[in-house]
C-alpha cells in the first residue's frame, strides 16, 4: 500500500472510531480484522500478524 | 519567563539591547510616510525591508524598547532563507544558524524511525535551521538600522487608527513625550498573535481553539547530540504525552512538552515545576551533566485566522492575521512569507509597476497557505495532542506498531514544511497542460545548482523569464517595453530536465520566486502579455 493510501486508511479508522464511539469501538476493529482476514484467505499469514500486533503489548 | 535569580531580560547568553525613544524635534518633523508598519517584531522588520528592496520607505512602531523575550520561534524553513537572502540579511543567519535534515521518533524510549528531510545538490540551503528568535531579531535589525529607507520609532505604542479622507489612515502614536497623529498611506499591521491592531480595527480571528498546551523550555547545558530534532511519544518521564527536544546555538536545548489535562497552566509555569519537568526529561536523554534554566513560556495549540487579511488600508501580516499549531513550524515562517508577499507587491503599486489589483491576490495566496496549513494540522498535531479516542487508539496502535514495523513509523514522520502553491491566485496564470511534469504554476521555483552557482542567483530584481533558447529570450527582452520590469535569464539545456522543459519552453518568475505562468511551447508576446495581467498593468497610472 502506498504511504498516501495508508495515511488516507488511518484517517478513516480515527474517524470511523469516533463516530461508532469508544464502547463499540473494541468491537469494530475486531470485526474488521476479521472481514480482512477472510479476505486474506491466508490462515499463515493472518496469524502471523496476530502475533506481530500483539508483540510490543506483552511486557 | 526567567528564573527568579534573573532580571525580566538577563539572558545566559544573549544581551538585549535598549532602544530610546525617538527624539521630539525628529518625531515631529516628520508626520506622514507612504507605509506604517505597526510591530517591529520579525515579520514587520522583514516587510520594511521587502519595501525598502523595492525603494519605498516607512516608518516601523514598537511599543517596546527592546527586542521580543525569549526564544520563541527556533526553526526557519528552508524557503524563509530565500527570502532573508533577497532582503540581504542572509550571512549573519547562516554562521550563527545550526542546520539539520533528519529527525529521530522515540516510543517508550526505543527509536522507531528516522527520517531525513528532502535534501539535495541542488539545493542551496538546508531545509531547516536552529535559531532562537532573539538572533532573528538582530539580525533582521541589522539589516533595518543599516538602511535609509526605514526608521523606527522604539517606544512608541499605537492606540488609535482612523480612515483618513479616501486616501491615508491616521495613526495615533503615544510615547514617553505624549501622543501625536501620523499619517500613512498604507498600513501593515505586524503586532503578533494579540495584535491590538486587529482590535482596533474590530477584527476577529476565527476557528478553533483545540486543547492542547504545551510547556516550552530553554536550557543550557554541554550535551553532546548532534542537530537532529527528537520526539519522544510516551516517555518515562511524560507517561502518554510527548516531548519534543531541538539543539539551539549557545549550547542551549529546547525542550518542548504537552501538559496533561490535570496539569493546571498556572502550576506548570512555576519555576520549581519547570525545573523537575526538565531534569525528568533530561534522564530519559540519559544527561547527567549540569545544566541551567534560561526561559521558559506556555502556548496553546490554536487554528485561528482572519477571514480576510485586508482591511481598506490596513494589511495584517503574520501572527496577527493567523495563529497555527507550532509544532507544523509555519507561525513564523508563514509570517516571513506574507511579510514579503504583501512588501513586494505594495512596493510595485506604489512605485507605479503593477496595479492596486496586484494587492487583492495578498489575501488569497497567504489565507491560502494558512488554511493549507490547518488542514495539515490534523496530521502534523496528531502525534501531539490525539484530542479524541479514535485519534488517540490509532496513534497509539501505530506507535506499538513501529516497534517491530518501519511502515507504521512513517505515520509519524511530519510533514515538512514547503512553500505553499499559489494556484487559483490573480496574480499567476493557469498553468499550461502540455507539461508532463515539473514545478506548477503558482510553485515557487526549485532550485538547480548551475555550473557556476544557483539558478536563484541568477534572477533579475523583477520578473524573470527563465528561457532555454537564448533567441526566445532576445525576443521577450526585445518586445518588453521599457516601463515592463522583466528580466531574461537563459539556463543550458541541462537545466530542462528539472523543468521537464524543452528549448522552446519559457517560466515566468515573480519577484518572490514563486511561478505566475509557464509554457512549454512559449510565444514572445504571450509571455509580455501575462507579465502586464497578473501585475494588473492596465490599473497603472502611468
Amino acid at each position: 500500500m502506498s504511504p498516501e493510501d495508508l495515511e488516507k486508511t488511518y484517517q478513516s479508522l480515527a474517524l470511523n472510531i469516533d463516530k461508532i464511539g469508544e464502547d463499540n469501538s473494541e468491537l469494530f476493529l475486531a470485526k474488521l480484522v476479521l472481514l480482512l482476514a477472510h479476505e486474506s484467505g491466508n490462515f499463515e499469514e493472518v496469524q502471523q500478524h496476530i502475533n506481530n500486533a500483539a508483540a510490543s503489548l506483552s511486557e | 519567563m526567567r528564573p527568579a535569580s534573573r532580571n525580566k531580560t538577563e539572558s545566559l547568553y544573549f544581551d538585549y539591547p535598549h532602544f530610546d525613544a525617538p527624539q521630539l524635534a525628529a518625531r515631529n518633523e516628520r508626520q506622514s510616510t507612504q507605509v506604517a508598519i505597526v510591530g517591529a517584531g520579525p515579520i514587520g522588520m522583514t516587510a520594511a525591508l521587502a519595501l525598502a528592496r523595492e525603494g519605498i520607505s516607512s516608518v516601523l512602531f514598537d511599543a517596546k524598547s527592546t527586542f521580543n523575550d525569549g526564544s520563541r520561534a527556533i526553526c526557519i524553513a528552508r524557503p524563509s532563507y530565500y527570502i532573508l537572502e533577497q532582503l540581504g540579511a542572509i550571512k549573519p543567519f547562516l554562521e550563527k544558524s545550526l542546520p539539520w535534515t533528519t529527525g529521530r521518533t522515540f516510543y517508550r524510549g526505543r527509536q522507531i524511525l528516522e527520517f531525513e528531510m528532502p535534501d539535495s545538490a541542488d539545493e542551496k540551503y538546508r531545509p531547516m535551521y536552529n535559531l532562537q528568535q532573539q538572533y532573528i531579531e538582530a539580525f533582521l535589525w541589522q539589516a533595518v538600522d543599516a538602511s535609509d529607507l526605514i526608521e523606527t520609532r522604539w517606544q512608541s505604542e499605537v492606540t488609535g487608527v482612523a480612515d483618513h479622507e479616501d486616501d491615508s489612515v491616521m495613526l495615533t502614536v503615544r510615547d514617553p513625550a505624549g501622543e501625536y497623529d501620523f499619517c500613512a498611506e498604507w498600513v501593515l499591521a505586524c503586532d503578533g498573535a494579540r495584535s491590538p491592531m486587529r482590535k482596533l480595527r474590530g477584527k476577529r480571528l476565527q476557528g478553533e481553539n483545540f486543547e492542547g498546551r504545551y510547556v516550552i523550555a530553554d536550557i543550557q547545558m554541554n550535551h553532546d547530540y548532534p542537530t537532529i530534532r527528537r520526539a519522544l511519544f510516551d516517555p518515562d518521564c511524560r507517561p502518554g504525552g510527548t516531548v519534543l527536544v531541538h539543539k539551539q546555538p549557545e549550547n542551549i536545548w529546547r525542550i518542548d512538552y504537552q501538559l496533561t489535562d490535570e496539569e493546571s497552566t498556572e502550576d506548570a509555569l512555576l519555576e520549581h515545576t519547570v525545573r523537575s519537568s526538565v531534569a525528568a526529561v533530561l534522564k530519559d536523554l540519559e544527561f547527567d551533566g549540569p545544566w541551567e534554566l534560561e526561559w521558559w513560556s506556555v502556548y496553546t495549540a490554536n487554528t485561528l485566522a482572519l477571514d480576510d487579511y485586508r482591511d481598506g488600508r490596513v494589511f495584517f501580516v503574520g501572527d496577527s492575521a493567523h495563529i497555527v499549531p507550532i509544532f507544523g513550524v509555519r507561525g513564523l515562517n508563514n509570517g516571513l512569507a506574507d511579510a514579503a508577499n504583501i512588501g513586494w507587491k505594495l512596493g510595485w503599486v506604489l512605485k507605479g509597476r503593477a496595479g492596486t489589483g496586484l494587492l487583492d491576490s495578498y489575501t488569497p495566496e497567504r489565507r491560502g497557505a494558512t488554511l493549507e496549513e490547518f488542514s495539515n494540522a490534523t496530521k502534523s498535531a496528531r502525534f501531539m495532542p490525539p484530542r479524541t479516542h479514535g485519534w488517540k487508539l490509532m496513534r497509539d496502535a501505530a506507535l506499538s506498531l513501529a516497534v517491530n514495523n518501519p511502515f507504521a513509523g512513517e505515520l509519524a514522520n511530519p510533514r515538512q514544511m514547503t512553500a505553499f502553491t499559489y494556484s487559483g491566485s490573480p496574480a499567476v496564470a493557469a498553468d499550461d497542460p502540455a507539461f508532463a511534469s515539473g514545478p506548477v504554476t503558482g510553485a515557487v521555483l526549485r532550485d538547480v545548482k548551475l555550473r557556476d552557482g544557483y539558478i536563484s542567483e541568477a534572477l533579475g530584481h523583477g520578473f524573470t523569464a527563465l528561457c532555454f533558447d537564448p533567441e526566445l529570450a532576445q525576443s521577450v527582452k526585445t518586445q518588453a517595453g521599457e516601463n515592463d520590469t522583466l528580466a531574461t535569464v537563459t539556463l543550458p539545456a541541462s537545466a530542462q530536465d528539472k523543468f521537464s522543459a524543452c528549448k522552446e519552453s519559457l517560466y515566468l518568475l515573480r519577484p518572490d520566486m514563486h511561478i505566475a505562468a509557464r509554457w512549454y511551447k512559449a510565444q514572445p508576446q504571450q509571455v509580455i502579455d501575462t507579465y502586464r495581467k497578473v501585475t494588473f498593468y492596465h490599473e497603472v497610472d502611468l
